[in-house]
C-alpha cells in the first residue's frame, strides 16, 4: 500500500504527548509508522498548517430506524441545502438529518474517522447496520440499549449477574454491537404503558425493579465481561429543571467500582449530554445551570467520563430512546411526534426542537454545554459532542471548538440573547475566561473518547502502529487568527487520511474509503439457563423467530472488525 | 333498470390467491372481473345474479358480472376488487398527493348480458389500442 | 428425499410471517409444500413451480407477437432506454429486497430518474400525513403483548393481510394478555360488514368517504363534548360508546387501510387517525400503524429515506433529490406526459393504476420486471422475468411496523434465470459504459 509522509505540520497529539511541535508523521500499509520506515512515500507539505489524529465521536444518532424517521418525516429538512454528486461523490441531502453519504462525508470533512451510533435497537439492527453500511469513509460501531430490556429487567431484579452477562455477550454478538447502552433505565419500558420512572429510585411498573438496580447491575456485568467500553448512559429525567440532582444520583452508583479488562479504559460508566442533565431551579422560571456541581463531581472521580451534548441554537430534530421525554417535548412545543416503542426491548420518539437564542432557555442550555467543557480539569474526560442531531447537527462541531476557544465568540453569542442579563444570572459563562487549546480540543475530539471507548490501541493519535487516520487543517495556530478562522478551517479539512488512504485531497473528496464496523465479541462460559430463556422468550413473546434475529450476512457487515474479549477467566 | 351506486374497490383473498398464479389465469377474471351489488340493489338493476353488467363513470366503461354482496350488507356501495376492470372506472385525479381517487366513485350499473367480460390482460392490450366497445 | 425449511419468511405482505415451513427437495430444486402461510402466501410459494412459468425475457415485436431474447439483450434495451431518456420514471420496487432496490437508486441517481414506489397508490398519502402530524407508533409485539383495544379502520385484514389477526392483533396470548382475544376489544370501522367486521365486538358501518368528520366526532367524544345525533351515519350514542371503550383500555392500537388512505380526504384522514391516536395518549396508552401492503414496500421508503431522504416521489432528475407529491408522483408525471420511458420493477401498475395511467405506458419506451405475466408486462416494450425473492433469493425486507427481516432463499431459481440484483447491477454497468462513466 501507498506510503505518505506528512511533513512539517503543527502536530497536537495527546498520546505522543506533542503540544503543536512541528512534526513528520508516516503513514504505511494503512498504520502510522516511525518516519524512517518509508522508503519512498508521497509527501504532503504541511507547513504552517496543524495536523491531528482522525477524530472519534463517542455518540451520535446517525444510523437506524429513529434516525430514518427523522429523515422521512421531515422533507424540510432538506431544503435548499442538497448538494448534486459530482465525481466520487454520490448526491446529498439534510441538514440536521443528512442521509447516510453526506453523514460520512461531513464527518470526513470535519476530519473525523470514528463514529459511534449512540443507540440501536436490537430488533432493528439490521436497519442500522444497513445505513452504517451506506455511509462512506468512516468506520463505525452502534450500541445496543440494555436498559429497558425484558431479559436484563429480569435478570438483575433477580441478581443473576452472571446470567445478564451471558446475556449481554449473546445480544452483542447477535446484533453486531459494541457497547451496553442505557437510556432512561426503566422508564423506557414504563412509557409502554405511557408512564416513566423519574429518578433512580422509581420502579418499573411489573418489574419491580428500580433504575438504580438496573444502572448498578449493568456496570457491573459490563465489568465482568471486560468490555472494551464502559456502560454508557443517559440517566433518568432528562430535560427537567431540577434533574442534577437525578444525574448526581447515577454518577454515584459507579463509586468504589474499578474498570477490569485489558481495553485501557479507566472509566466504568461514561454519561452522555450531560448537558441536558445539568438543570437546576425547579420550573422554566427558575432554571439555571448546574454544570458546576455537575462538574465538581466528575472532576473529583476519575471513574467517570462524560460527553457534552451541547446546544448549538439551530432548528434541530431530537431524537431518543427516551420516549416519554419525546411526548412531553411535543406537549412542550406542539410540533410533530413520532413514537416507536420495540416489543421486549426499547422505545423511541422523534421531534423537530428549535433552539433559538431569543429563548432564555435555549440560552441558558447554550451556556451549560460549553461551561462543561470550560470548568473541566481533565480533557482526557470529557469530551465534545451535540448528542447530534439532539442539542444540533455534528456539523456545527468546528463552530464548539471557536467557542471553547475564544471567549471573544462566546461574548458575541451571548450579545444576541434577547434575555441576555437573566441568562447570564442563570449560568456561569460569563465569568469564564478559559480558553482551551488545540492540545486540549484533540484531547477531548480524539484521545479522550478513543481510551473511553477501549480503542486507544487503533485510534486516537498519532503513535506508530495507531490506524493511520490523520488530518491536516488549513489553520496556523502561531499566526493571529479571528475566531471565525477557526470554524472555517476545522469544517473543511484541507487532507484526511483514512487507514492509510488518502481521502480528502486539496479540501476535494477523492475516495469514499472502505470503512470499517467495529463489534464486539465476548465469549463467556456456555449458560443453557440463558438460552433457554432466550429460546422461551423468543417463541412467546417476540414476534419474529429465534432463528430470524441475529444480523448475518455480508450484506449487512461487508468489512467487520471483530474485537475479541474472553469473559471465560 | 340502470342503478348508480357508489363504487369502492379493494382486496380480497380470491385476488390475492388467484393473482399469484397469473393474471391472465381466469381465475383472476372471476376474481376481479366482478362488481359486487347488495341485494337491495340487486332488485333495483332488474338483473339475475351472475349476469354481466356494463358499469360506467365520468372516466370510463367496463363489463364486468354482477355478483350478490358477500360481505354486506351495504346498500348504495358496490365493490369491484382492486385491478384492471375497476381501475377503468377510478378517478385518476390525485388531488395532488399522488393518490389517485380509487374509492368513492359514482358509477350507473346497466345491465350487459351478452357482452363479454375479457380477461386482465386483453383488457388493458385492447384498452391501449383503442379497441374496446 | 425431502428437507424442511423452518423460519422461512412469506414474501407476500407487510405482515411478513417470518414462521413458514417450507419442504424442498433434497437436491434444492423443487418446492413441495408450504406450511403455516395463509391461502395467498402458499399461493406464491407453489406457483413459482409453476411449469408454464416464464424463464427468459422477451420482447414485443411490430406485429405485436413476443419474441423470446436473450438476459443480455433485454440489458442492452434497458440500459440504452434509461441513458438515453430526458426523464426516466423507475416505479415499483415493493416486491424486491433492500439490495435491489439500492442499486436502483444508483441507476436513478445516474440517469437522472424519477424513483417511485408502490406507497404511491397505497400509503403514500399516510407517509403525507407523518410528515405534517408524526406518528405515535410501535412494533408488532408491543401489540401482541400489551394491546386490549384493537382499532380496524378502513381496512380488511381477513382479507389483505389474513394472518395478522392470529400472529400479532387479535389471538395470541403475550405476555401481558394471557387472556388472548377474550381479553380485547375489537373495534371496526368499515362502509361494508367485512369478514374482520363480522368479529368485532363493535361494527361502525361509517357511511363511505366520510372517515375524516366520524374521526373527529371521536376527539370531540374524547372531550366530551356535544356532537350532532349522527355523523357520517353513525349515531352519537355509538361514538360516544367508542370514544369510551378507547379511554378505558391500557393500550389501544389503530390500524388503518386503503379505506382511508384512498377515500377523498386522502392525507387528511390520516392526520385526523393520528390527530385521534395522539389525544388519546392524554388518557391511556395509543399507537396507530399503517397496514403496508407489498411485502417490502416499507423497505423501498427506508432505503430512499437514508439515501436521499424521502420515502417515495423522488425526483432525482436535477442531479439532487426533489420531493413534491402531486408533481413527483408516477400517476401525476405519467397523467402529464412529463417522463420519457418508463422501468417497472417488482409491482404491477398495469393492473393497479388507473387505466390513463396505464395507457401512457403503453406509449413509451417501457420495460418490466416481474416473474409474472401481468397487465403490466402486456403494456411494455420488454418483459424480464426474475427470480422470486423470498423464495429463490434472499436479502433484507422491511415489515408494516419497519422490523428488517432477512428473506431466505429456499429452492434454486429455474436454470439460468437472474435474480433482481443481477440484472440491476448488469444495467447499471451497462448504462455507465453507454454515457462514459459519466453522470
Amino acid at each position: 500500500m501507498t506510503e505518505y509522509l506528512i511533513k512539517n505540520g503543527f502536530v497536537f497529539d495527546p498520546v505522543l504527548g506533542i503540544r503543536g511541535d512541528a512534526t513528520d508523521i508516516a503513514i504505511k500499509d494503512g498504520k502510522i509508522v516511525e518516519t524512517d520506515a518509508v522508503k519512498n512515500p508521497k509527501v504532503i507539505d504541511a507547513t504552517g498548517k496543524t495536523v491531528m489524529a482522525g477524530g472519534v465521536d463517542i455518540h451520535a444518532h446517525v444510523a437506524g430506524p429513529k434516525v430514518n424517521i427523522g429523515r422521512n418525516f421531515r422533507p424540510e429538512d432538506k431544503l435548499f441545502n442538497a448538494r448534486p454528486g459530482r465525481g466520487i461523490e454520490r448526491m446529498q441531502g439534510g441538514f440536521s438529518v443528512p442521509t447516510t453519504i453526506r453523514t460520512g462525508y461531513n464527518y470526513a470533512r470535519m476530519g473525523y474517522t470514528t463514529v459511534m451510533e449512540a443507540a440501536m435497537p436490537p430488533l432493528y439492527a439490521r436497519h442500522t447496520h444497513e445505513e452504517i453500511r451506506d455511509t462512506p469513509i468512516i468506520d463505525q460501531g452502534a450500541f445496543p440499549v440494555f436498559g429497558n430490556n425484558w431479559f436484563v429487567l429480569e435478570y438483575l431484579k433477580n441478581h443473576e449477574l452472571e446470567n445478564a452477562a451471558a446475556y449481554i455477550a449473546w445480544l452483542l454478538r447477535a446484533t453486531k454491537g459494541y457497547a451496553v447502552k442505557v437510556v432512561n433505565p426503566g422508564g423506557t419500558e414504563a412509557w409502554g404503558w405511557g408512564l416513566n420512572c423519574e429518578n433512580i429510585h422509581d420502579p418499573v411498573p411489573y418489574f419491580d425493579i428500580t433504575p438504580a438496580q438496573i444502572v448498578k447491575g449493568l456496570i457491573e456485568a459490563n465489568e465482568y465481561l471486560g468490555l472494551p467500553h464502559s456502560m454508557h448512559i443517559h440517566a433518568n429525567n432528562l430535560g427537567n429543571p431540577g434533574n442534577y440532582t437525578t444525574t448526581l444520583d447515577t454518577f454515584k452508583l459507579s463509586e468504589g467500582i474499578r474498570p477490569r479488562g485489558r481495553f485501557g479504559r479507566q472509566q466504568v460508566m461514561h454519561h452522555t449530554h450531560v448537558q441536558f442533565h445539568s438543570y437546576g431551579g425547579d420550573s422554566w422560571r427558575n432554571f439555571e445551570s448546574r454544570a458546576d456541581a455537575i462538574m465538581d463531581y466528575v472532576n473529583a472521580h476519575d471513574n467517570i467520563t462524560i460527553d457534552m451534548g451541547a446546544v448549538t441554537l439551530d432548528e434541530t430534530t431530537t431524537m431518543t430512546a427516551d420516549g416519554p421525554f419525546e411526548h412531553h417535548l411535543t406537549e412542550l412545543n406542539h410540533l410533530k411526534w413520532a413514537n416507536a416503542d420495540v416489543e421486549l426491548e426499547t422505545g423511541s420518539g422523534v421531534v423537530p426542537y428549535i433552539y433559538s437564542p431569543s429563548i432564555k432557555v435555549c440560552a441558558i442550555q447554550w451556556c451549560m454545554g460549553l461551561e462543561l467543557a470550560l470548568l473541566a480539569k481533565d480533557p482526557m474526560r470529557v469530551f465534545m459532542s451535540t448528542d447530534h442531531p439532539n442539542a444540533g447537527p455534528f456539523i456545527r462541531y468546528p463552530r464548539i471548538m471557536k467557542w471553547l476557544m475564544s471567549q471573544e465568540a462566546r461574548e458575541q453569542q451571548i450579545e444576541t440573547f434577547k434575555h441576555k442579563d437573566k441568562v447570564i444570572d442563570a449560568t456561569h459563562i460569563a465569568g469564564i475566561d478559559r480558553e482551551l487549546d488545540l492540545y486540549e480540543i484533540a484531547q477531548m475530539t480524539r484521545a479522550g473518547p478513543a481510551k473511553a471507548l477501549g480503542l486507544s490501541e487503533m485510534y486516537g493519535g498519532l503513535a506508530p502502529g495507531l490506524t493511520a487516520d490523520v488530518v491536516v487543517f488549513a489553520f496556523n495556530p502561531n499566526e493571529p487568527y479571528a475566531p471565525d478562522d477557526i470554524e472555517k478551517a476545522f469544517g473543511d479539512v484541507e487532507h484526511l487520511f483514512k487507514t492509510g488512504v488518502h481521502i480528502i485531497n486539496n479540501h476535494e473528496i477523492v475516495s469514499n474509503g472502505n470503512k470499517r464496523t467495529l463489534w464486539v465479541n465476548a465469549r463467556v462460559h456456555e449458560n443453557p439457563q440463558v438460552m433457554r430463556d432466550v429460546r422461551e422468550k423468543f417463541l412467546r413473546y417476540y414476534t419474529v423467530t429465534l432463528n430470524n434475529y441475529e444480523v448475518r450476512g455480508h450484506h449487512y457487515v461487508p468489512n467487520p472488525y471483530v474485537i475479541e474479549v474472553d469473559a471465560t477467566q | 333498470m340502470a342503478i348508480r351506486v357508489n363504487l369502492i374497490t379493494g382486496r380480497s383473498i380470491e385476488q390475492g390467491v388467484s393473482m399469484e398464479a397469473g393474471k391472465g389465469k381466469p381465475a383472476y377474471t372471476a376474481a376481479c372481473g366482478i362488481i359486487e351489488l347488495d341485494p337491495a340493489d340487486f332488485k333495483k338493476l332488474g338483473a339475475f345474479r351472475n349476469t354481466n353488467v356494463r358499469v360506467t363513470s365520468e372516466y370510463g366503461s367496463v363489463i364486468v358480472k354482477a355478483v350478490e354482496a358477500t360481505q354486506g350488507p351495504h346498500p348504495g356501495v358496490a365493490y369491484i376488487p382492486m385491478g384492471p376492470w375497476a381501475n377503468m372506472l377510478v378517478d385518476p385525479d390525485t388531488y395532488s398527493t399522488g393518490m389517485p381517487t380509487f374509492k368513492g366513485t359514482p358509477v350507473e350499473v346497466e345491465i350487459a348480458k351478452d357482452e363479454p367480460i375479457l380477461n386482465s390482460l386483453e383488457l388493458v392490450r385492447k384498452g391501449c389500442r383503442g379497441e374496446l366497445a | 428425499m425431502t428437507k424442511t425449511v423452518t423460519d422461512v419468511i412469506c414474501p407476500f405482505c407487510g405482515t411478513l410471517c417470518d414462521d413458514l415451513e417450507v419442504v424442498i427437495s433434497n437436491d434444492g430444486k423443487n418446492l413441495l409444500e408450504v406450511y403455516n402461510a395463509c391461502a395467498i402466501g402458499a399461493e406464491k410459494f407453489l406457483q413459482s413451480q409453476a411449469k408454464d412459468r416464464l424463464i427468459r425475457p422477451r420482447m414485443r415485436q411490430e406485429d405485436g407477437s413476443w419474441k423470446e431474447i436473450t438476459y443480455d439483450e433485454a440489458i442492452e434495451y434497458t440500459a440504452r432506454m434509461l441513458a438515453s431518456a430526458k426523464k426516466p420514471l423507475m416505479y415499483g420496487w415493493s416486491s424486491t429486497n433492500c439490495e435491489a432496490q439500492s442499486i436502483g437508486s444508483e441507476i436513478g441517481e445516474y440517469v437522472g430518474a424519477v424513483m417511485d414506489n408502490t406507497a404511491t397508490v397505497c400509503h403514500g398519502t399516510s407517509l403525507i400525513a407523518v410528515q405534517d402530524i408524526g406518528i405515535p407508533s410501535c412494533t408488532l409485539g408491543e401489540v401482541k403483548n400489551r394491546a386490549d383495544r384493537i382499532v380496524f379502520w378502513g381496512c380488511n385484514p381477513a382479507h389483505a393481510h389474513p394472518r395478522h389477526m392470529s400472529r400479532y392483533s387479535i389471538f395470541p396470548r403475550g405476555f401481558f394478555t394471557g387472556k388472548g382475544h377474550t381479553g380485547r376489544k375489537m373495534i371496526v370501522v368499515d362502509p361494508r360488514v367485512t369478514d374482520t367486521a363480522r368479529i368485532a365486538d363493535i361494527h361502525l358501518q361509517v357511511e363511505q368517504g366520510r372517515d375524516y368528520e366520524l374521526l373527529d366526532a371521536i376527539r370531540v367524544a374524547f372531550k366530551g363534548e356535544q356532537l350532532p345525533d349522527v355523523v357520517a351515519g353513525i349515531p352519537k350514542e355509538k361514538i360516544y360508546e367508542v370514544a369510551e371503550t378507547l379511554k378505558s383500555g391500557r393500550f389501544a392500537i389503530i390500524f388503518f387501510g386503503m379505506g382511508v388512505t384512498q377515500s377523498l380526504g386522502k392525507n387528511h384522514n390520516i392526520d385526523a387517525a393520528i390527530a385521534v391516536t395522539r389525544d388519546l395518549n392524554e388518557y391511556t396508552k395509543a399507537a396507530i400503524m399503517p397496514m403496508r401492503g407489498h411485502y417490502n414496500v416499507t423497505g423501498s421508503g427506508q432505503v430512499w429515506g437514508w439515501q436521499f431522504g424521502f420515502p417515495f416521489a423522488v425526483d432525482l432528475s436535477r442531479g439532487f433529490a426533489r420531493y413534491n407529491p402531486g408533481e413527483t408522483t408516477a400517476n401525476d408525471l405519467l397523467r402529464r406526459g412529463e417522463v420519457d420511458a418508463v422501468f417497472i420493477i417488482a409491482s404491477d401498475p398495469g393492473a393497479h393504476f388507473p387505466f390513463s395511467s396505464v395507457k401512457k405506458i403503453y406509449d413509451l419506451p417501457s420495460v418490466a420486471i416481474d416473474p409474472h405475466e401481468t397487465p403490466t408486462t402486456e403494456v411494455c416494450k420488454v418483459h424480464v422475468p426474475v427470480a422470486f425473492v423470498g423464495i429463490e433469493a434472499g436479502g433484507c425486507a422491511y415489515r408494516m411496523d419497519n422490523v428488517p427481516i432477512e428473506t431466505r432463499k429456499v429452492v434454486e431459481a429455474p436454470e439460468g434465470m437472474m435474480t433482481d440484483e443481477e440484472f440491476l447491477r448488469s444495467v447499471l454497468a451497462r448504462i455507465k459504459e453507454i454515457r462514459g462513466f459519466k453522470r
